[in-house]
């Protein structure tokens, strides 16, 4: 155990940067445990972040992998590339490992553990062991659900949202149901106590002079983040008992033959499930939002906008869990609608907010602003799409087709790959000290970015014309085969580019090309440290005066002006 | 020091700040409101946008709506993508110099949030209309009770005790009198199965436990397929259907033609059990 | 920390009016629950942090003037690494591969949870890497 003691700083105003003393601690100096047992031992949020990014990365791969055989067999009507009954785990266990074990992780386990406390001038983390235990829980989780392939009668098969009755012990038998339960109990208690964490350090370690509304943008919505996990994941982890206790200790919770019922399954699933949707977007909204200010080389347009825009679509996406069952024909139509439309608002504010950061700005088109462009272009359509759906007439003859699998492959690999790239191009140099390749990111952006549109248009088009989703084959007869021939071809572009990360993780390891602190000229505090930081994040730190300290630093003849006449006022207040 | 040039203490008038754009922005203001308009229109000479036209007056007026919301989202997703391409373009890096560090324009925040807060709600109306003309079960002429099994369908005709059943690939076909109303009532012998008929432009849940009652009002003869849509297990891809809407007369004729060998659902499961298609 | 607490006092006014809306709209209750549960989530913890900012006025990060140097001293402890939580992850993990691969998994997952829950508690008293 050690203790951390925050240096004194002598830097004032635009005084050039002299530290005087450093009164760290030395204890930390110790020789502690290497190698493997490091790894176990760790509670560094640098490490364990790490951990997270390089597992649900794998984890990505693999389950892109699954997408791939998925769209081969649907290259022919009457495929016999997988049979039906791995047909339906191929598609179940795709889902699970994308939603619940790649997309929220890489984010709030990954990126948020290892980012935001040092955005918001923190040592570590507020409980670090529980940091720890929370990665353990989700590797663990991980790997149960994994072993899903192994067991007789094979994983779980009902899809990733386990819709009662089929998911009872009558309908899918076997271990692997229970297998795939067992696991998200794990992966939910591991996002919970993350969620704790970030809840905490948020509220409790941010430096002196950090107050809530200068926070970066990026912090803000892990914040919100971590409060949706608190309300979501012990619903879900409620459920998946309730699930478990319905397959093996002789309750009817969810089975009509008992007096259950089947749509209370619905009800909890989606109460989790939709504001999951939101975990799963709003820290990558964040990541946008730091990427974009910086290679305009402008502040964030709107802040209080945006904080109150995400704070306005947690709430909402809280209320609107039942627009995925419309056509149950047992909830409240109005309610929904109007909740899910209204979800647009705040989206929209969003959108203009990042314009207005583009605008009259100097856009440089590094490889992280061009993932963050194309997850604009994306997340757009995938919007409007998803608007449409918030209508329950178009929800009726929209429902399970392939048009909702287009719409929330847009919005989802929008936020999480596209954004998700964009923050690790972008925050590489910091966690590394090198730069990955700019010439092959390029690449990488621009195959999948083709790749993405050719992929999931003629998925709107095919859903339109009638083709369910979850099908393992299809009629022959209905013209339905081109569309999916060339969303075949798309994704194995896309899978091209996926390469072409992993050969440019390669070869920027292999011929490092040295980063410096702050390669980007980047406006947050993350910035002020050396890349990677070292022990405990800071040695020293600028002070703390508005949104963006080190642009602050470095940049003292531009200060934020916040808007028509009031720059005067508040560069009085900004300079300390 | 300062490195910014000066600004004037008056503040500029919002069309000098944001020129170009606030033209865009009210030009495209009005051009929502008209392309809104379409919705009244008969809907002949507007594209389809991919969707059925529909076949049932349900299915007319849901076709509609979703002509309504694609017009507004291609004007609203144009307009902002426009913004994003602009930006993209005109505001590339062309020097060193570190731009005006403007960080919020109260007019423009407060427009970009009334304005899509009311676009939102007019269209939540034309939603909630659509959505009463789709939902309306008045009594019908003709009442068909809809049952999905594992992994087929069973329509059953309470008036004459006619049964249409089939597995899988055998596809039943429901038949119907065009041109009067027809009541469905749907539900599920064991899982959750979606019936869905695209050209209607409609589905619903058959669920256990629960019946779920909805109505037709087929235009004109035709043979419209269907398919399940709800994951339902191994041979969800193959749980097909189809309606056929014929004249009244023949409806009548076919309704009334009861053979005495109908098929019970538990005996067709049993038949799936011993040999499942597709194995 | 006045902010945080009027956030978290937000949420549970909006969950609060939600939750009343959605009753007397629709009468069903599964979703009522969960939105009154959530209206709770905010509430609590909300007027606790309100009645700590009461209490204890504004701290470092909450004032827009703070320095630096006046943060200068122990900020907290932060264990430094820790076998602990491995354990108890891997007890976690042995109990749950229990109800699927076999009861008697449950046996070395409880040991391994004991071990660690009295490892952590050790260590917290003691203050130091085990």
């Amino acid at each position: 155990m050690t203790d951390v003691i925050i240096p004194v700083d002598t830097v004032v105003g635009v005084a050039p940067p002299l530290v005087t003393e450093e009164h760290v601690s030395h204890a930390h100096e110790e020789h502690g445990p290497s190698g493997i047992l490091k790894w176990l031992t760790s509670t560094d949020h640098k490490v364990i972040g790490m951990s997270y990014m390089i597992t649900s990365l794998a984890l990505f791969y693999v389950a892109g992998i699954m997408a791939l055989v998925l769209r081969l067999q649907l290259t022919s009507p009457n495929a016999s590339v997988v049979s039906f009954q791995q047909y339906n785990e191929l598609f179940t266990m795709h889902g699970s490992l994308m939603l619940y074990l790649f997309a929220g992780p890489f984010a709030f386990g990954g990126l948020a553990n290892y980012i935001v406390p040092l955005q918001v001038g923190a040592p570590d983390m507020a409980f670090p062991r529980l940091n720890a235990l929370s990665y353990w829980l989700y590797l663990t989780g991980s790997i149960t659900m994994m072993l899903g392939f192994v067991v007789a009668g094979g994983a779980a098969s009902f899809g990733w949202v386990a819709y009662a009755p089929l998911s009872s012990a009558t309908n899918s038998p076997g271990a692997g149901g229970d297998i795939w339960i067992m696991a998200l109990i794990l992966t939910g208690f591991s996002a919970i106590f993350t969620g704790v964490n970030l809840v905490g350090t948020i509220f409790y370690l941010r430096a002196p002079g950090m107050t809530m509304f200068r926070m970066p943008i990026f912090t803000w919505n892990m914040l919100v983040t971590g409060i949706l996990i608190l309300i979501a994941f012990p619903v879900l982890t409620s459920a998946l008992i309730m699930l478990f206790c319905d397959r093996h200790f002789g309750t009817h919770i969810f089975s009509v033959q008992g007096g259950g019922s089947p749509i209370l399954w619905q009800n909890l699933f989606w109460f989790f499930g939709h504001p999951e949707v939101y975990i799963l977007a709003l820290p990558y909204f964040g990541i946008v939002t730091e990427v974009l200010p910086v290679f305009s080389k402008k502040p964030v347009f709107g802040y209080k906008g945006m904080v109150f825009a995400t704070m306005a679509i947690a709430a909402l996406s809280t209320g609107v869990w039942a627009h995925h069952m419309f056509t149950t024909g047992l909830v409240l139509l109005p309610f929904f609608s109007l909740l899910s439309l209204l979800i647009a608002v705040p989206t929209g504010i969003k959108f203009f907010n990042w314009i207005g950061t583009m605008w009259h700005g100097q856009l440089s088109f590094t490889t992280p602003m061009l993932f963050s462009i194309g997850f604009l272009c994306a997340f757009l359509m995938g919007g409007v799409t998803g608007v449409m759906l918030a209508a329950p007439p178009i929800d009726f003859f929209t429902h399970d087709t392939y048009f909702v699998v287009a719409h929330f492959h847009q919005v989802l690999f929008g936020t999480a790959v596209f954004a998700g790239f964009a923050g690790l191009y972008y925050w590489y140099p910091k966690m590394f000290g090198r730069l990955l390749s700019d010439k092959l990111g390029k690449w990488h952006f621009w195959l999948m970015f083709i790749g993405f549109w050719v992929t999931f248009m003629p998925q709107y088009e095919v859903g339109l014309k009638g083709m369910p989703r979850r099908v393992a084959s299809y009629p022959p007869n209905l013209g339905w085969q081109i569309y999916n021939q060339i969303s075949t071809v798309g994704a194995f572009i896309i899978a091209i580019s996926f390469a072409i990360l992993l050969w440019n993780l390669w070869i920027s390891w292999r011929r490092p090309v040295l980063a410096g602190d702050n390669p980007w000229d980047a406006h947050t505090l993350e910035w002020f440290t050396t890349s990677p930081p070292p022990h405990h994040n800071y040695t020293h730190l600028p002070p703390i005066r508005s949104e963006r300290p080190t642009w602050d630093y470095n940049h003292p003849e531009a200060p934020s002006i916040v808007g028509h006449g009031e720059g005067k006022r508040l560069e009085k207040a900004k300079l300390s | 020091m300062d490195s910014t040039p000066d600004r004037t203490p008056a503040p500029p008038r919002v069309s000098q700040r944001f020129g170009s754009a606030w033209r865009v922005v009210r030009s495209r203001r009005s051009l929502i409101l008209i392309a809104l308009a379409p919705i009244f229109l008969a809907g002949c000479q507007v594209p389809t946008f991919g969707a059925y036209r529909g076949a049932t007056t349900q299915g007319r007026d849901a076709f509609k709506l979703w002509q309504g919301f694609f017009i507004a989202g291609l004007v609203i997703g144009g307009f902002v993508l426009l913004l994003i391409l602009w930006a993209v373009f005109r505001y590339r890096k062309r020097s060193e110099e570190i731009p005006r560090q403007s960080q919020y324009h109260r007019l423009v925040e407060i427009l970009y949030t009334v304005v899509p807060l009311i676009i939102v709600s007019v269209m939540f109306v034309f939603v909630v209309i659509t959505e009463n003309e789709v939902d309306a079960t008045p009594k019908g002429q003709v009442q068909v009770q809809v049952t999905a099994f594992q992994w087929g369908w069973q329509f059953y005709y309470p008036a004459t005790g006619k049964v249409v059943e089939g597995e899988t690939t055998e596809a039943p076909q429901m038949v119907v009198p065009a041109g009067e109303t027809i009541n469905v009532s749907l539900k599920s012998a064991d899982v959750i199965h979606g019936f869905y008929i695209p050209q209607f432009n409609y589905s619903r849940y058959a669920q256990p436990g629960t019946v779920n009652h909805f109505n037709f009002n087929i235009l004109h003869n035709g043979v419209y397929r269907g398919q399940c849509t709800q994951l339902c297990g191994l041979y969800h891809s193959l749980m097909l259907f189809s309606v056929k809407a014929v004249n009244p007369a023949q409806f009548a004729a076919w309704e009334h033609n009861v053979p005495s060998n109908n098929a019970t659902i538990g005996q067709l499961k049993a038949r799936i059990k011993a040999g499942g298609p597709g194995a | 920390m006045k902010i945080e607490a009027l956030f978290l006092i937000g949420v549970g006014i909006f969950f609060g009016i939600v939750g009343a809306v959605y009753w007397f709209t629709s009468y069903e209750d599964g979703g009522t629950m969960m939105l009154a549960g959530t209206c709770l989530l905010g509430l609590v913890p909300g007027s606790y942090y309100l009645f700590w900012h009461r209490r204890m006025g504004n701290r470092l990060e909450d004032r827009d003037d703070a320095t630096i140097e006046e943060g200068a001293g122990v900020i907290s402890s932060f264990p430094g690494s820790s076998i602990w939580p491995f354990v108890l992850g891997m007890g976690a993990f042995m109990t749950v591969l229990a109800f699927a691969f076999g009861i008697w998994f449950i046996f070395p997952a409880v040991g391994l949870i004991l071990t660690a829950l009295v490892g952590v508690t050790a260590e917290s008293r003691r203050g130091g890497n085990v």
